[in-house]
């Protein structure tokens, strides 16, 4: 009984947190349906039996059955990884984040307030020449802060001029970063 | 044979992760990286290769990995269906490895690794034979996707990946509630055991429906497809093509396999499965009209063939079964094929918006070949695939008298062919937008800047001029095609164009093999036998 009413309140909390707006409640949200989902799980073999689940050591009525309890396990991992990747989605994606209220932010809360968005940016630059050296870091208008779909448009007509310019002076930076000419992560 | 296959199963899944791990460790050798993932997407496909030479007699071959006995094991089982599947899956991963690495998405560190650990969960997805390692497997194969897609998606922010990650994950907390719920109602998450379970007990049959709910949202399948329509088109080309063979395709081959076992083709729910289907064939394809990229039209269209695949659950009958599976084999391919080509062009022009592109078929003929066939071939005209996918699934439905499923299938197919004529006329048609070269040229510029000034330093002459402004103005108002579809980009989807051509030609092999899963889905027997070893 206790159980039903300990998954019933953790979905309802879970169900109310997904309904927020900021990530990190979102995040949360998620770690209370796990719990339940978990409960659940560990209650689908009977909770009444709790003696020790191994073959010859106590009465076969009392043993617990360590099925759900394996499978609680393997699923707490993975819970725990994808709440790790979610949380990390939360910090380092703010900036066109369209759901979100920018003081209510992740990077907002862990700057103190103080808003600095450049480091933000900074932040999600790296990570992405981390893992996609090659895909989308190429020029200068390819950071996340203005990810490289934006320039189509009003730009573009007075644009080509400015355009290499701009291009110019990154790809002459970039000839200078032999690491990145090479293709390989930083 | 099948003794030596057997124990060979879980090399499946084990290569792929090992083989991924050892990637990661080659930090600069990009070489070894690349000659890894291929050698080990060949090797999984000539596995599945024989695998279906194994099966295609209606064989079933079953392994308990680690020999434990049955009932404790948790086996591993291949039959026609999931070797089939499996080897239309080794064929995607290879044509989308080899499309990354011509645009260069492959160069990343951790591409590979990615994508062989996500196909080591696609082959335990498709082989276990317990509910709960149904829940793992998935698992396995949303990690590594959940960084692919982060990671190749410059266009992908903040909400697309959010948005792909909570569906996903709310979905796979919903499987764990179904699978413990199955477990408590049942007393075991063995398929085999839960043969027919479903079909007599109404507590189970509820404990059932929250698994294929759960893996409905996965399938995409249309009350729920929300999720698919706004990732998919946010990520790189090469990743869509994959995904979309590989993530909803596996969900489609689960509600299969658990209708089949744990329900094992109860009649009385059919009608909801059908009243489904029909919903996601027409949402889909109508959502299609609106959109304005190539790739966005796309991906409705994955929507509406969802809901061809799932009409053979919805009549499970033979005929319908094998036709489905032919469809969701011949879909798997000809979606990929689209996406790479049409992905082609969006890699090299800049943009898949169908306003801004224009007369490719005189400026990249040989890609928009490949969209025609492909396209022709989606929407069911004659000597392609398709055709014959769709009127044995329209045959299919007309033999039950489900007139009005018959109707909207045939609808849908003609809407498919208007929207598939949309992007014909508006990309492949018509006369090129004046900026249609300084935008690529732009485009180039910045993806692939600093690439190509490392090139051209070590050429000695400059191909692609970046420096002042006036000298490329000049040569492309001197009309010289400066910007061309390189052909590495235009293989991976030719080449799956012509298996669309081959399945299309030697449909009657695959019906064949399509005849022999749809058997083995309509009697079970074979499947347990052999995983009980009884």
């Amino acid at each position: 009984m206790s159980i039903a009413i300990a998954i019933g309140v953790l979905t309802a909390a879970a169900v109310y947190l997904f309904m927020q707006r900021g990530m990190v409640r979102i995040v949360l949200g998620f770690v209370l349906a796990s719990h339940a989902a978990n409960l659940l799980l560990f209650s689908a073999g009977n909770v009444a039996y709790r003696g020790v689940p191994y073959i010859g050591s106590g009465e076969v009525g009392e043993q617990a059955d360590p099925l759900p309890q394996a499978f609680v396990l393997t699923a707490i991992v993975i819970a725990f990884s994808i709440t790790m990747f979610m949380v990390t989605l939360a910090i380092t994606t703010t900036t066109d984040d369209d759901t979100e209220n920018e003081e209510e932010s992740p990077i907002m809360v862990l700057t103190g307030g103080t808003g600095d968005i450049n480091d933000a940016g900074m932040m999600r630059h790296d990570i992405e020449c981390t893992g996609a050296a090659g895909a989308g870091t190429g020029g200068a208008h390819a950071s996340p802060l203005s990810p490289v779909h934006d320039f189509e448009g009003p730009e573009l007509s007075p644009g080509l001029t400015d355009q290499q310019g701009g291009g110019t002076g990154d790809i002459n930076d970039a000839g200078a970063d032999p690491g990145i000419g090479k293709g390989g992560p930083r | 044979m099948s003794e030596i296959l057997g124990p060979l199963l879980p090399l499946l899944v084990g290569v792929p992760l090992f083989l991924g791990a050892l990637g990661a460790l080659f930090r600069r050798n990009k070489l070894a990286r690349h000659i890894i993932c291929l050698g080990t997407l060949t090797g999984l496909l000539a596995f599945s290769l024989l695998l279906v030479v194994e099966t295609h007699d209606g064989t079933v071959i079953a392994h308990q990995v680690g020999l434990w006995e049955y009932g404790v094991s948790i086996p591993f089982v291949v039959d026609a269906l999931s070797s089939l599947v499996l080897m239309i899956i080794s064929i995607l991963g290879i044509a989308s490895v080899l499309f990354a690495m011509a645009t260069h998405e492959a160069r990343a560190r951790f591409y590979h690794p990615f994508v062989l650990v996500l196909m080591a969960g696609v082959a335990g997805a498709l082989m276990t034979g317990d509910l709960f390692n149904l829940f793992v497997f998935i698992e396995v194969m949303l990690l590594p996707s959940y960084g692919l897609l982060a990671m190749m998606g410059a266009k992908l922010g903040a909400h697309g990946a959010r948005i792909y990650v909570s569906v996903n994950l709310l979905a796979s907390t919903l499987l764990l509630v179904g699978v413990g719920l199955v477990y408590a109602t049942a007393g075991t998450v063995n398929l085999a055991e839960l043969h027919g379970a479903a079909a007599e007990d109404p507590a189970v049959a509820v404990a059932g429906g929250v698994v294929l709910t759960a893996i409905a949202i996965k399938a995409a399948v249309v009350p729920v497809h929300g999720w698919l329509t706004r990732t998919y088109a946010l990520t790189s080309p090469a990743v869509t093509a994959l995904f979309s063979g590989i993530h909803t395709k596996v969900a489609i081959y689960a509600i299969y396999r658990i209708y089949a076992l744990l329900f094992d083709g109860d009649q009385r729910f059919l009608w909801v499965a059908l009243l489904i289907t029909s919903l996601t064939m027409l949402i889909g394809v109508l959502g299609a009209i609106g959109e304005k990229t190539t790739r966005s039209i796309l991906v409705f269209h994955m929507i509406s063939q969802i809901g061809y695949i799932l009409i053979g659950v919805g009549l499970f009958t033979t005929l319908g079964l094998t036709a489905a599976i032919f469809y969701l084999l011949h879909h798997m391919i000809v979606k990929a094929s689209l996406f790479l080509s049409t992905g082609a062009i969006e890699e090299t022009y800049g943009t898949g918006e169908i306003d801004k592109l224009g007369g490719m078929l005189k400026r990249e003929p040989l890609v928009a070949i490949t969209f025609m066939v492909a396209a022709l071939s989606l929407a069911g005209l004659p000597p392609f695939s398709g055709f014959v996918a769709k009127f044995s699934i329209i045959q299919a439905t007309l033999e039950q008298s489900h007139y009005w499923v018959a109707a909207v299938a045939v609808v849908v197919s003609v809407f498919t062919l208007l929207s598939m004529l949309k992007i014909w006329t508006g990309v492949f048609m018509g006369s090129e937008p004046e900026n249609l070269e300084k935008r690529a040229l732009i485009h180039q510029q910045r993806t692939h800047g600093k690439r190509y000034l490392r090139v051209e330093a070590q050429a000695g002459a400059p191909t692609l001029t970046i420096g002042p402004p006036t000298t490329t103005t000049t040569r492309v108002l001197a009309g010289e095609q400066a910007v061309k579809v390189p052909a590495k980009l235009i293989v991976p989807g030719a080449l799956l164009a012509v298996v669309t051509l081959f399945f299309g030609l030697g449909a009657e092999l695959l019906l064949s093999l399509s005849a022999t899963a749809a058997e083995n889905l309509l009697n079970p027997i074979d499947y347990v036998r052999a995983v009980s070893g009884a």
